[in-house]
């Protein structure tokens, strides 16, 4: 297993960065090398208007990786792209090659279906389904075919243990989702979303609704379960983000001042320890020193 | 120098000081007539449950519970009322039975299907429905469709000669105007309401569970099953219930194709009757306690068609409040 | 790192069920649309086709309406034009001052208050009074002691009008934004003032929709008729005394008559009666496309 080289460019000029308090201790840990998400200068349409432009990356098998920037710079479309959940808003395109494990993502024949069943999403604000426990975490499986109650009581419970909500709900799996505190229903969708084994997991600021401590709860989840699933995260905590995330993508706002435009773009994407204590380029550097978002 | 400064707190209300506030009686008076109107709806209620009770008195007081018997015949002066009632509730459970799946099927194609641009044309041609009135339904019932519609209830009351259940439901005798042409029409006739109802119910489920059910690889009927159905569940039910209230009340398109026939029959293509359409085509020649009992049917149907409007809408408000308040 | 370096994984559509199962309820849920169309188109080219043969200027201003024998092409439905119109004027003239009235009061004065909350609610419950049950109401409290009248008509198509009123109205005054009542109540204006000026004038459009359907629905009942206006043949310009009639009624009367030329001339009246809806049904439209600051 091959760990990334350090990029040591000396940026002599710009001030320093203080250096990070909490980092990912175990960045790269689980790092296959093998690459999942590969885009190249992809730009992402709503109708005429042009949302994100230029945007080429590659997401790596195992890694946790974090999209921050400023509001409105396009992480959370590009993270839809990923999905293809994009396609539910009508207008909405791609263009550009965005390939998963080999094959176009937007080629023809490829069915959303069978890409959301392998790249799975939490959401920001938790959205538990009006059913019980079980069934949340049961909806999943069943849709894909699986009937027999034993083999779906397992994965319920190992679903709603991977979540680290096993304890907490196991005597009232049949009460309903709705009633569960906010981290307990995060980590309820969570769950919901392993559940049908994805290969990748796209969490959209799944914390931003939550208190400190179900925070740390979300966070420690994350560090387990990356060693199986490759998670892309968005965030706007830029701590959170030098906590969990072995790479960081960078994006900012170009802004059109003539058509009064907002367009995302990817500014800088490394792993995380460079992009916050040694960023090349000066708006990654703004934006991590608290100088601007 | 402002005088408002200098106003001496202990001189206030009562004297007319700079700031001191009188309501023009205009004022006052709009806001009375408004209210008025208001308690106009709570007077006009109550009105009507007086003096319609009132007037079917005596035909409660005379017939008393055999109200509840089929015995209907002005000559000889018994008036009860089962027949009627039956035949309501019969064509109105037929046009439920007919039109829910319909419109809630077409409920969900205008919310989940088709691209929001054409949503309001095929919502334009659904009212269209509405805009006919019940007495061209009920002119174009009998002096076309009834008829047209008696040579198929005849192939199909031959068809099921025999059969048990079947021959009891479809089999003779068949009339073209009768209790099925009847809740036919009806169900035409509610399909717009029931429909536009639960738009308005399944337009509430929250677009983020939506997306939570296609992020996990649903279909779209799954993710309906998923995600819309438990949402709108109760308010669709209180959609349903709304529109049997109207299928009850509707009358000039039941007294022109049910058929005019006080019987109890589980035939359902036989002539038949209903408390409305008997109320419109016998009031005209009824008088004293003929006249009171009409009266008192439109009493039974008032109440019928209040408590099922109390009970959807009860419905309606639990299944929003378990929804909301989680 | 090229794009093709390790094998492609499968995307494509699951096989099986699942997707059938999708494709059936696609299918279904248009296929009800279509289930629909057909009584609609059924209905409206019956009675076009038939009832535009009968419809020509003496049939819609002649009078007296002839005798059930009378075959098709003498005399007119004028009449019952005339009452239809008359007596549905009447009772919007009626019903939708009162009906705003009351959404004003719901809504600006009542708020969250126990009246305010019972008003609407026995609002809700009143639409779905059946409209024959408005009819023998006012027969029992009025026609009892003054007579059949297109009046009376009048007031029982107002019961049926004033809640819909109401509740549509109050639908679009809660879309007026709030800011626009503070600005006026910081300018000193009582709240009459800022109601009559301010709030009425934004949500106008909307009411004025809403109110020409509760007409257009008012234009075509007949059970409340049946009962207070007892149809006549010849024409009574005066709405306050006397019997009256409207196409609806006439129809009713004719649609069992085994007699064409009483047929020709029912199918005539609802073709009439359903221009006369659709007209207004597209006036709202516009009012409401045109007109309306504030909409969902």
């Amino acid at each position: 297993m091959d760990s990334p080289e350090q990029n040591v460019v000396a940026s002599a000029q710009l001030p320093k960065p203080a250096a990070l308090q909490d980092t990912a201790q175990d960045a790269f840990a689980t790092s296959t090398g093998t690459w999942i998400f590969d885009a190249k200068g992809i730009s992402i349409y709503y109708s005429s208007f042009r949302a994100v432009t230029d945007v080429s990356l590659t997401i790596y098998e195992n890694e946790i990786t974090a999209f921050i920037g400023p509001s409105g710079c396009g992480k959370t479309t590009v993270l839809r792209t990923l999905n293809r959940l994009n396609d539910l808003i009508p207008g909405a395109r791609v263009e550009g090659e965005v390939h998963y494990r080999g094959a176009n993502l937007y080629g023809s024949g490829v069915s959303p279906i069978a890409v959301r069943r392998r790249i799975g999403m939490v959401f920001q604000k938790p959205n538990p389904f009006p059913k019980s426990i079980y069934d949340n975490v049961a909806y999943g499986p069943r849709i894909n075919g699986i009937r027999n109650k034993g083999k779906l009581d397992e994965i319920v419970e190992r679903s709603l243990r991977r979540a680290a909500l096993w304890d907490e709900v196991k005597n009232r799996l049949n009460k309903s989702g709705l009633g569960l505190s906010g981290g307990q229903a995060q980590r309820l969708c969570i769950a919901r979303t392993l559940a049908v084994e994805p290969d990748v997991v796209l969490m959209d600021e799944p914390a931003s609704a939550l208190d400190p401590i179900a925070t740390g709860k979300i966070e420690d989840l994350m560090h387990e379960i990356k060693s199986q699933y490759t998670i892309v995260i968005v965030t706007h905590n830029m701590q959170q983000a030098t906590r969990v995330s072995d790479r960081t993508a960078f994006y900012s706002v170009l802004v059109d001042s003539e058509n009064d435009t907002r367009t995302g773009t990817l500014v800088e994407y490394g792993p995380t320890q460079q992009i916050f204590e040694d960023p090349q380029d000066p708006r990654t550097q703004a934006y991590v020193t608290g100088r601007m978002g | 120098m402002s005088t408002v400064a200098q106003a001496d707190p202990a001189a206030s209300a009562g004297s007319a000081g700079p700031l001191a506030h009188r309501r023009p009686l205009g004022d006052r008076i709009f806001q009375i007539l408004a209210a008025a109107a208001g308690v106009l709806v709570l007077v006009i209620l109550a009105l009507i449950a007086i003096s319609t009770s009132q007037q079917a008195s005596s035909w409660f007081s005379t017939a008393g519970w055999n109200i509840f018997t089929a015995d209907w015949n002005p000559a000889t002066n018994s008036f009860g009322a089962l027949s009627f009632i039956y035949g309501t509730i019969i064509t109105a459970a037929i046009a439920i039975i007919l039109s829910v799946p319909i419109s809630v099927a077409m409920a969900l194609l205008l919310t989940e299907v088709v691209p929001r641009r054409w949503a309001r044309p095929i919502v334009y041609v659904v009212d269209l429905l509405a805009v006919v009135p019940s007495v061209v339904w009920g002119l174009w019932g009998i002096l076309v469709f009834a008829p047209w519609l008696q040579h198929i209830y005849t192939s199909i009351a031959s068809g099921v000669k025999g059969i048990p259940v079947l021959d009891a439901l479809f089999g003779q005798p068949v009339s073209g105007a009768s209790f099925f042409t009847c809740g036919l029409i009806l169900a035409f006739m509610i399909t717009p309401i029931v429909t536009s109802l639960s738009r308005e119910v399944i337009a509430t489920v929250p677009a983020i569970d939506k997306e939570g059910a296609y992020a996990l690889g649903a279909t779209r009927l799954e993710m309906i099953r998923g995600a819309v159905w438990p949402h709108s569940q109760g308010g669709i039910v209180g959609a349903v219930l709304l529109g049997l209230g109207r299928a009850m009340g509707e009358t000039i398109a039941a007294a022109l194709v049910i058929g005019s026939s006080p019987v109890i029959t589980s035939h359902l293509f036989a002539a038949g009757y209903d408390m409305p359409a008997v109320i419109a085509n016998q009031f005209g020649e009824a008088s004293g306690e003929f006249r009171a009992a009409l009266i008192g049917l439109g009493v039974l149907l008032f109440v019928i068609t209040i408590v099922i409007n109390l009970i959807a809408r009860g419905v309606v408000e639990r299944s929003a409040r378990r929804h909301r308040g989680a | 790192m090229a794009a093709t370096e390790q094998p492609a994984v499968d995307l494509r559509e699951p096989a099986g069920w699942r997707r059938t199962k999708n494709q059936i309820a696609t299918v279904a849920m248009v296929l009800a649309f279509g289930i629909v169309l057909i009584p609609l188109g059924f209905v409206l080219f019956t009675v076009i086709a038939k009832g535009a043969s009968a419809i020509n200027w003496s049939f819609l201003t002649g009078g007296p309406i002839p005798p059930n024998v009378v075959p098709a092409g003498i005399g007119g439905m004028g009449p019952a034009v005339v009452g239809t119109l008359l007596i549905t004027g009447l009772a919007a003239v009626i019903a939708v001052p009162l009906g705003v009235l009351g959404a004003i009061y719901v809504n600006e004065y009542g708020g969250r208050g126990p009246l305010a909350r019972v008003v609407r609610f026995m609002a809700d419950v009143m639409t779905g009074v059946p409209s024959i049950v408005m009819g023998l109401f006012i027969f029992s409290i009025w026609v009892l002691h003054f007579g059949y009248s297109g009046l009376a008509g009048a007031f029982a198509l107002a019961c049926l009008m004033l809640p819909v009123v109401i509740r549509s109205s109050e639908e679009m005054l809660k879309l007026v934004p709030d800011p626009l009542r503070e600005a006026s109540y910081a300018l000193g204006a009582t709240k009459s003032r800022v109601t009559l000026t301010v709030v009425l004038p934004a949500a106008i459009g909307g009411i004025v929709s809403g109110a020409l359907l509760a007409i257009a629905r008012a234009a075509g009942e007949t059970a409340p008729l049946l009962f207070t206006i007892l149809t006549v043949t010849a024409t009574n310009a005066n709405v306050f005394n006397g019997a009256n009639t409207a196409l609806s009624t006439q129809i009713f009367t004719n649609a069992t008559q085994p007699y064409l030329g009483a047929q020709s001339r029912a199918w005539g009246a609802a073709l009439t009666l359903i221009a006369i809806a659709f007209i207004l049904m597209i006036v709202a439209r516009i009012v409401t496309a045109r007109f309306t600051r504030y909409s969902n």
